[in-house]
């Protein structure tokens, strides 16, 4: 039931309380209960839209940040991935198998700014070894959604 | 709806058969033709899937094509896609086709219905089939030439056909009972029990049953019953299924008829002059949707359960009751509250609200007093097309 409402609420976050009661055929109060639980729980961090920015004025600069790191005899990964997260432009912090170690998706209002974060932030972290940033260009699809020309076709009269 | 008929001129009388003149002109069309010229309609109308066909198996279309595979396949289809869908219906229902002799792959069930009339039928043979159905079943036996005949269903026994019912019916002419469920319009669906007895009766007078199960897969809450899987059917029983509602690919146009070899041998005789073979991309769009689709079935299911849910729990509270529709995507309330005939209702409903339902009688006299409202439309467009046909309804109750 919980697996049940995650997913509608993931799929939609503006479904009601009455909505999901009525899909999962569960009484409002216990959905309720169970959303309350889950945001308690941090199984449900946040409640967010997801915005196509590209097609408003905007200034965001976004980069794919690899980073390669020598890992802490205890913590490991861990710590200095902790440290690096706490950057509110790090949009995103992966820890990924191949070429390097990190991935961080990272949000600034130029470029500039971006480089900035790299030089005077990133690099002067202990432990991390290197970083390769790639600018993104073009964003064709955003957390499932595609972006530009998902129009898609129009149904057809057709007599069934 | 079926004002056309006599307007008809003469010299067209003439130009057309009297057989093709026999059918009614579909009552939907109207619909779509009305709806196409208004602003802002929410439809509940359209029987299709609203997702487009999982991307993984158009893909394997698209490289079919970069790779030329553009000639004909085998008359009966290709042979890869003919064992699959043997071990798909084994695995699903536990009946065993031979894929080389009891399968053969058609342009939607459509054409395998078609078929399996003209296969089995001679002229003046009778086929008994519930009342409401599909538009198209009466059409295909008066096509090839039977005589439908019609056993009446209702929202009390919640649109399952009545074996007594049927066997009241049955004459010496009587040759084949042909049945749909998952049902469309109704949404309703046969327990096993109930198929038995229908099963009972087939066997009684030695009746072909021809089992369209196209919506096999879309069923909520309850188990699907294979008719052809029920035991010591299978030899006097057509079963058609396709690719159309489970995997949202009614634009492909695969489906598929599996029965006993002479039946199958005789419906291929006509597919093969009449079709050559299904459209080769769209059967290895179709084969790809066997080995690896099934998630995509299971998440589609599991969507269309909850916006079901919604529209039933919605229609109910607005004055449309309606019974629970355990299978396919649609509802099928009664509109009694309003007194109007299904077709004023629909009309009505366009114009003054702009929701587009179908109008029952376009089923059957059976439908009549009742509205089709298919489900497979988003969330938003279900709860704005309650909001507006509660309106309408409070607005016109008697």
């Amino acid at each position: 039931m919980l697996r049940d409402v995650l997913k509608i609420l993931e799929n939609d976050a503006r479904t009601t309380t009455k909505q999901i009661a009525t899909m999962t055929g569960t009484p409002v109060a216990e959905v309720t209960r169970l959303i309350k639980q889950a945001e308690k729980e941090k199984l449900i961090l946040k409640y967010k839209t997801i915005v196509n920015w590209d097609r408003i004025e905007n200034d965001q600069v976004w980069a794919l940040i690899e980073v390669n790191v020598t890992p802490e005899p205890e913590a490991g990964f861990d710590s200095i991935a902790g440290r690096i997260a706490q950057f509110g432009q790090v949009r995103s912090l992966y820890l990924a198998s191949g070429t390097y170690d990190l991935l961080l998706v990272v949000m600034g209002k130029s470029e500039r700014q971006v480089a900035d974060f790299v030089s005077e932030n990133l690099a002067h972290i202990e432990g991390v070894k290197g970083t390769v940033t790639h600018f993104v260009l073009k964003r064709y699809k955003m957390d499932g959604e595609i972006l530009e020309g998902g129009e898609g076709a129009k149904r057809q009269p057709v007599i069934l | 709806m079926s004002a056309g008929k006599t307007e008809k001129s003469q010299k067209e009388h003439r130009l057309i058969s009297e057989r093709v003149n026999r059918l009614s002109p579909s009552g939907i069309r109207k619909f779509f033709d009305l709806l196409a010229s208004i602003e802002g309609v929410i439809s509940l109308g359209v029987g299709e899937p609203d997702y487009a066909t999982p991307w993984h198996i158009s893909e394997a279309a698209v490289q079919s094509l970069e790779r030329g595979y553009t000639m004909y396949t085998s008359n009966s289809g290709i042979p890869e896609l003919r064992e699959e869908t043997a071990r798909y219906i084994k695995d699903k229902y536990a009946v065993e086709y031979e894929p080389y002799g009891e399968i053969l792959m058609t342009v939607g069930v459509s054409e395998a219905l078609d078929l399996a009339m003209r296969a089995i039928l001679n002229p003046g043979d009778e086929v008994i089939m519930p009342d409401p159905h599909y538009v198209a079943y009466d059409s295909c036996v008066i096509l090839a030439g039977g005589e439908p005949v019609m056993v009446p269903t209702s929202q009390e026994n919640n649109f399952e056909v009545d074996a007594g019912d049927i066997e009241a019916r049955i004459t010496d002419k009587t040759r084949a009972i042909l049945i749909g469920y998952p049902a469309n319009p109704t949404g309703a669906v046969m327990s096993r029990d109930k198929l038995l007895a229908v099963a009972k009766v087939a066997k009684r007078h030695n009746l072909m049953v021809v089992s369209d199960e196209i919506y096999a897969r879309l069923v909520y809450g309850v188990e699907h019953t294979c008719y052809a899987g029920l035991p010591g059917v299978k030899e006097n029983t057509i079963l058609l299924g396709g690719f159309s509602k489970a995997y949202a690919m009614t634009g492909w146009r695969i489906g598929y008829a599996a029965a006993p070899g002479e039946i199958i041998k005789a419906m291929t005789k006509i597919h093969q002059y009449t079709i050559m073979s299904a459209p080769t991309p769209a059967q290895v769009a179709a084969l790809e949707a066997l080995k690896t689709g099934e998630p995509d079935v299971l998440e589609m299911v599991e969507d269309y359960n909850r916006r079901r849910m919604i529209i039933v729990k919605g229609l109910n509270e607005i004055g449309m009751p309606c019974f629970e529709p355990r299978g396919a995507f649609y509802a099928f309330p009664s509109i009694a509250s309003t007194g109007m005939t299904s077709e004023e209702f629909s009309e009505k409903l366009l114009m003054e609200e702009k929701v587009a339902v179908v109008p029952g009688s376009a089923f059957g006299k059976c439908g009549e007093g009742y509205v089709r409202c298919c489900y497979a439309t988003s969330l938003a467009d279900i709860e704005e097309a309650l909001s507006r046909m509660k309106r309408f309804v409070k607005k016109h109750s008697k």
